[in-house]
């Protein structure tokens, strides 16, 4: 994975996001304080946020090219989004919330890919169930699974685990590091848990006041925010 | 009850029903960019569609009066366009009512979309999903319950319409006579019994929508 965020700047209730970084590498942890505009960075990405000015690019896509207007609608990203309050569809089954913006094969079955995340995730006792009837963990892992099945190039994780106790983020982490290391899809992963980034991230994002203040490794990241 | 009385009941039962259906789309796709939307001017719509709340009644009948009759504006270019009359006719029924009705329906709708987490749309969008499918799927779903509350309720402000109707459509009996034209016409004739009578009618219709409408508006907050 490759992302290039060149002179992107987004005009935020308190200051501009300011962000000029390149960004490789299988999961990428942003960290910095409360308000650091770094939920703002993620909905940039995933086009959910206008930028005024700069470039974004993936791989060899261009999201965003403020010069010459050129805008990848979020629809055709191909960007995984896990948002803090996960957003599942509540008036949907769990089947419903993960076959939402699952690819389709040519006969219009399931991918292969269905049985794959399902079962790596542990969803399949989950699937006729309703989003109300799910405890805290089976909640996360049908947004990662719901996320996973759009075959995304790219997954963004904002705090993911935030509101797991310390016990149910241990039964839920392995996933996270089956989605990096199995599906081999990256990640960008917001947190604040300093346990978190060291085990999942190999690049760490220090963000403050909307600009990066530090991109190097995790360790440094967390001993500079 | 007469069954003369009964006709005026289905009448005007049946005005209502269609003149709320038709300023449904209207009211919805409205109630929907006031939520989601902002724009220079949207305070200027925002009082418009409110206006039939506050206005007297009769003032908005001489409204659609003048914009409607013969030598208005609007009825002029449909008696040139369509030969179509509309004042004085059911037509004109149908105009008043969904007209007064037409506030409390947008109102609702907009509570019920802006009831709606806007990260639920977004997470559908970058799972794929057009604008389109996301109105179908999440948004009108997760506002149903709202958007029928409104509807019920603007049926039973329908139901109930004076002012604008006897204005725009007058009260001529087997063509324009609603439920409360005949109750006021009984009371100025002195036959306070048929009077009672239709009133019963008028209360258990009305009392009937608007609580199935405060129903579906609790669940819809829950």
């Amino acid at each position: 994975m490759r992302l290039l965020l060149k002179n992107i700047s987004a005009p935020l209730a308190h200051f501009s996001l300011e962000i000029d970084l390149e960004l490789s590498g299988r999961a990428i942890a942003v960290v910095g304080p409360s308000g650091a505009g770094k939920t703002s960075l993620l909905d940039v990405i995933a086009g959910l946020r206008p930028v005024v000015s700069g470039v974004i690019r993936l791989g060899d896509r261009i999201l965003a090219d403020a010069s010459s207007g050129v805008v990848t609608m979020p629809r055709h990203r191909g960007i995984g989004y896990v948002p803090q309050d996960l957003a599942l569809f509540p008036h949907l089954a769990v089947r419903d919330n993960l076959l939402y913006g699952a690819r389709r094969v040519a006969s219009g079955g399931l991918s292969a890919d269905w049985d794959r995340i399902v079962d790596a995730l542990e969803l399949r006792g989950l699937v006729d169930r309703r989003i109300h009837a799910l405890s805290g963990g089976e909640k996360h892992r049908v947004a990662l699974g719901r996320a996973l099945l759009s075959s995304p190039s790219l997954l963004l994780l904002d705090e993911p685990l935030a509101s797991l106790d310390a016990a149910l983020k241990d039964r839920v982490f392995p996933s996270l590091e089956r989605i990096r290391d199995e599906f081999c899809v990256p990640m960008i992963y917001v947190t604040h848990d300093r346990r978190e980034a060291l085990r999942i991230a190999d690049q760490g994002v220090v963000m403050v006041e909307g600009k990066v203040d530090f991109h190097g490794s995790p360790e440094e990241a967390f001993a500079r925010s | 009850m007469t069954p003369e009385d009964w006709r005026i009941v289905a009448f005007t039962a049946g005005m209502a029903a269609m003149s709320t259906l038709s300023i449904l789309p209207f009211g919805v796709a409205l109630a929907w960019v006031l939520a989601r939307f902002e724009w220079r001017g949207k305070s200027f719509v925002e009082t418009l569609v409110s206006l039939p709340l506050v206005l007297p009644p009769v003032a908005t009948g001489l409204i659609l009066l003048k914009l409607l009759g013969r030598r208005g504006p609007l009825g002029a270019w449909l008696q040139d366009v369509a030969r179509i009359d509309i004042v004085f006719t059911w037509k004109a029924v149908f105009v008043s009512l969904g007209v007064m009705s037409f506030p409390l329906l947008v109102r609702s709708a907009r509570t019920a979309f802006e009831g709606v987490n806007p990260r639920l749309e977004q997470v559908a969008r970058t799972l794929g999903a057009g604008e389109w499918r996301v109105f179908c799927t999440i948004t009108a779903p997760l506002a149903m319950r709202g958007i029928l509350g409104g509807l019920l309720l603007a049926f039973a402000r329908a139901l109930g319409e004076f002012g604008a109707t006897i204005m725009v459509a007058g009260n001529i009996p087997e063509k324009t006579t609603t439920l409360s034209l005949a109750i006021y016409q009984s009371v100025q004739l002195g036959e306070d019994g048929h009077a009672y009578c239709l009133l019963g009618i008028s209360v258990v219709l009305a009392f009937g929508a608007v609580w199935l409408s405060e129903t579906l508006c609790r669940r819809s907050a829950r």
